[in-house]
């Protein structure tokens, strides 16, 4: 065992219960009163506090112990909650972040928290000062007690027992009792081991070591050891283990052994039920410990799995649908009954696996939501605002790659919201609006897709300004702007080179513009669109693909060439006459279903090298670029299937209206065709 | 004492170059390439090598020789350029060699026609002259901007 391995648990679990912290914290910042808040608080900082020393990093635990003296006293009513008192705390829980941050990073974890914590000392002070209550003295006591020892060895332990006792050696049974609120007991019980097994041999535990390691024990355990050592310096070496509660070692009278045991656990036994009769806030402990085992199954059924483990997976998969696809070109090829079904079988199959695959990589949208409301709050503080978030659909699902990218787009529309949308609380008033703005960040499923909506309440786009910095900035020319939709008018402000924040604040002056977020979503494969009310607020929705690596298809063939167009863009085909197509403005149109769709001959704008002749139909594929349709000339259909999306490299950056390549299954690369950039 | 070097020589238009063994990733007879429209011209596509989408260059289109035809003997060196793989089209690789470090002069004034700045040395061994190529620079896409702009 290694310390190493409890690394990674110690930096998830610091950031799931610091995320708690901060929720806590504001919650508790609406509702000052409920005490019961605090606690929670002070929970998840107290077993912050606890892990961190466990690992090693004193800053950490430090800063947590400050924070956690000021939480016992705003428990304590000895400090009134004022907004700078949150601001304080507020300030230790994003310094106590940096610092995982830095541990996850492989740094020490250290910081200058100097500021902080005397902050955190100054508003402890300021009401009288009283010691912090020894933290959960009670816990101290250990209380949950099982059949412990059963002093059964079977012959070969007995044997290696009596043995040694020839040769000197002492045999002592040792129970070591972790305290109450222990965290990462199997990391305790690693260190234990280590104490141990400088000074002797160990013969036995109980709960057997696999257990240990798994953390299926309560808070004691027992272990059999053979040693030259005297069990009093080997209790005093245990017990520098920090948590470990009390060790009880005796030693081992290998006739009348077992009766020994019995009597001595019985008399523990005893002891602690008096203790529990004494003290209600021991049985109140007590309850909250039974109900940790009655969670722990539940939480056993998910594993944490390296992302890279995934990625591996999902990288053997890729290859596995390829070869889907080649088996399936061959049996087609071979037209054996059997094979067929022999495929048909294994292609049920993959594709019940590519589910389970791409499930697995979802992660809820939540872990980029969570780091907004503190965001929001601060953020309204610095502009002397007020701004509500209101989050809703926060368990929406997304590939990983895309969440990993999607957070900081997110950010910089809050923001945008915040500092453009929202007025100050004075212009609402006189506005007749609430004084507190609201902004509602909202994600859901819809086909193939997943949305996030940020809907503000705010002031709207006022589209005259959006247009006299358009037109200054020379994004559009004058003769252009005359013929604009309102729609047309907002999308302007996602253009580069666009910003019409009159003053540059240090909220959103960083400079990055809007269009950094239009081109990280759409390099994602989403879209962005704006949607906005002068005076009532704007609704910026973004579409985003569930999944990036595989796609569905529409293979077609333009002379010797094959081309795949995702289903996602494609409305629908047709196959039209010759005879059918008009010209209008030097653009081929046709009229499909009352509407005049141009049609764009792609073997024309792939420069394809022809080798058959034109025929008297042609098949067009109809796609969509937002409300745009055009129609796509192919030479013909060859069908719709499941590719794995693969990148042309960095050498071929610029390759034009080509998003990616796939391989199809006799081995050849397919383009896949972007019809975004076919499209304007 | 003369250290040596492990090159692959290939021919091109029946003349000898050669590039560090090191270099090589593989070398694989032709297959098909997808062509990749509007890619600069001597980029003649993308090919699936072992499940990476890998970008092909033909040398000679490279050089400035004339295009022929693919035969038997058209091999594909796979070289290693940074962080990415390319194949680099020849008319035939067949021969890898140790040569010399010392015997390894600095470029001549001209060496046929093909633009100076590809080549890092020549090496004569017997009465062979092998040409040993700058990778970076024969494969950059920048030089290649600025010799289109020049011709």
């Amino acid at each position: 065992m290694d310390m190493n391995q409890y690394l990674e648990v110690f930096i998830e679990e610091s950031k799931e219960h610091l995320q708690t912290a901060s929720e806590q914290l504001l919650v508790l910042e609406k509702n000052p009163e409920d005490l019961s808040i605090v606690n929670e608080i002070f929970r998840s900082a107290h077993t912050l506090k606890g892990m961190s020393a466990t690992m090693g990093y004193e800053d950490l635990a430090n800063l947590t112990h400050k924070m956690e003296n000021v939480l016992d006293a705003i428990r304590n009513s000895q400090v009134n909650l004022t907004p700078e008192v949150f601001d304080v705390i507020f300030l230790a829980v994003d310094d106590l972040e940096a610092m995982v941050m830095s541990i996850a990073e492989g740094g020490d974890g250290k910081r200058d928290v100097s500021k902080v914590v005397h902050q955190l000392d100054l508003i402890e002070k300021g009401e009288s000062v009283t010691a912090p209550v020894k933290e959960e003295a009670a816990a101290s006591v250990d209380l949950d007690k099982e059949e412990v020892t059963e002093g059964e060895y079977d012959e070969f332990e007995w044997t290696v027992l009596q043995q040694s006792k020839e040769q000197g050696f002492d045999s002592y049974e040792i129970t070591i009792g972790l305290r109450a609120d222990c965290l990462l007991k199997a990391a305790r019980v690693f260190m234990v081991f280590e104490v141990i097994e400088k000074a002797g041999e160990v013969i036995k535990s109980n709960p057997p070591v696999e257990l240990l390691e798994e953390e299926q024990f309560d808070q004691q355990f027992t272990v059999t050891m053979i040693t030259k050592e005297s069990s009093e310096e080997l209790q005093k070496k245990i017990m520098k283990v920090s948590e470990v509660d009390n060790v009880i070692i005796h030693s081992l009278d290998l006739e009348g052994m077992r009766h020994a045991e019995v009597k001595e656990d019985r008399v523990i036994e005893v002891d602690n039920q008096e203790l529990v009769g004494e003290n209600p806030m021991i049985q109140n402990d007590r309850k909250e410990k039974k109900k940790q085992p009655s969670v722990k199954p539940a939480s056993s059924k998910t594993i944490r799995v390296n992302i890279e483990r995934l990625d591996i997976l999902m990288n053997l998969f890729e290859e596995l649908v390829i070869d889907r696809g080649r088996l399936d070109q061959i049996s087609n090829d071979l037209d054996n009954q059997e094979l067929h079904e022999t495929v048909e079988r294994m292609s049920r199959i993959t594709s019940d696996l590519q589910t389970i695959v791409l499930n697995m990589r979802m992660v809820p949208v939540e872990t980029v939501f969570n780091r907004f409301p503190k965001m929001v709050r601060q953020l309204a503080r610095d502009l002397n605002k007020q701004v509500e978030l209101v989050i809703t659909g926060a368990e929406t699902e997304l590939d990983r790659t895309v969440i990993d990218e999607i957070g900081d787009p997110l950010v910089h529309l809050l923001r945008n919201a915040m500092d453009h949308g929202i007025e100050t609380p004075e212009e609402r008033l006189a506005k007749g609006k609430n004084e507190e703005g609201k902004i509602q960040l909202k994600a859901y499923h819809s086909g193939n897709h997943v949305f996030i909506e940020i809907d503000d309440d705010g002031a709207g786009i006022n589209k005259e300004r959006v247009l006299k910095k358009a037109l200054s900035n020379g994004i559009i020319t004058r003769e252009a702007a005359a013929t604009l939709t309102d729609k047309q008018i907002y999308e302007l402000i996602f253009a580069s080179g666009f910003s019409t924040a009159e003053t540059i604040s240090d909220v959103s002056g960083r400079g990055v513009g809007l269009d950094v977020v239009k081109n990280t979503i759409e390099s994602l494969g989403g879209s962005v669109t704006i949607d906005s009310k002068e005076g009532e607020g704007s609704i910026f929705l973004i579409q985003l693909p569930l999944t990036l690596s595989i796609i569905s298809v529409m293979l077609v063939a333009i002379q010797d060439e094959k081309y795949a167009i995702p289903l996602s863009s494609i409305i629908e085909t047709a196959i039209i006459k010759k005879e059918d197509i008009m010209n209008a403005h030097n653009q081929q149109v046709i009229d499909f279903r009352g509407k005049v769709l141009p049609l764009l001959f792609l073997k024309d704008i792939f420069e394809v090298p022809i080798s058959q002749p034109d025929e008297e139909f042609l098949s067009v594929v109809i796609v969509r670029k937002g409300d745009k349709l055009a129609g796509l000339v192919v030479d013909s259909f060859i069908g719709q299937l499941e590719v794995v999306l693969k990148s042309l490299g960095n050498y071929l950056t610029s390759a034009f209206a080509i998003s990616g390549a796939t391989i199809l299954g006799d081995g050849q690369v397919a383009l896949i065709i972007d019809c975004n950039t076919l499209i304007h | 004492m003369s250290q040596e070097m492990k090159v692959i020589v290939f021919k091109i238009q029946d003349k000898e170059y050669a590039i560090p063994v090191d270099k090589v990733s593989g070398i694989e007879k032709l297959m098909h390439i997808t062509r990749v429209p509007k890619a600069v011209q001597f980029v003649k596509g993308v090919i699936n090598l072992r499940g990476v989408i890998t970008p092909i260059i033909d040398l000679r289109v490279r050089f400035g020789f004339e295009e022929v035809k693919y035969d038997d003997s058209t091999r594909i060196i796979i070289v290693i350029l940074g962080d990415m793989e390319v194949g680099l089209i020849v008319d035939s690789a067949n021969d890898v060699l140790d040569i010399p470090v010392n015997s390894i002069e600095p470029q001549p004034e001209v060496v046929g026609h093909l633009a100076s700045e590809y080549i890092s040395g020549v090496a004569k061994i017997e009465k062979r002259l092998l040409v040993l190529i700058n990778m970076e620079k024969a494969l950059s896409l920048e030089v290649t901007e600025n010799m289109l702009i020049e011709g």
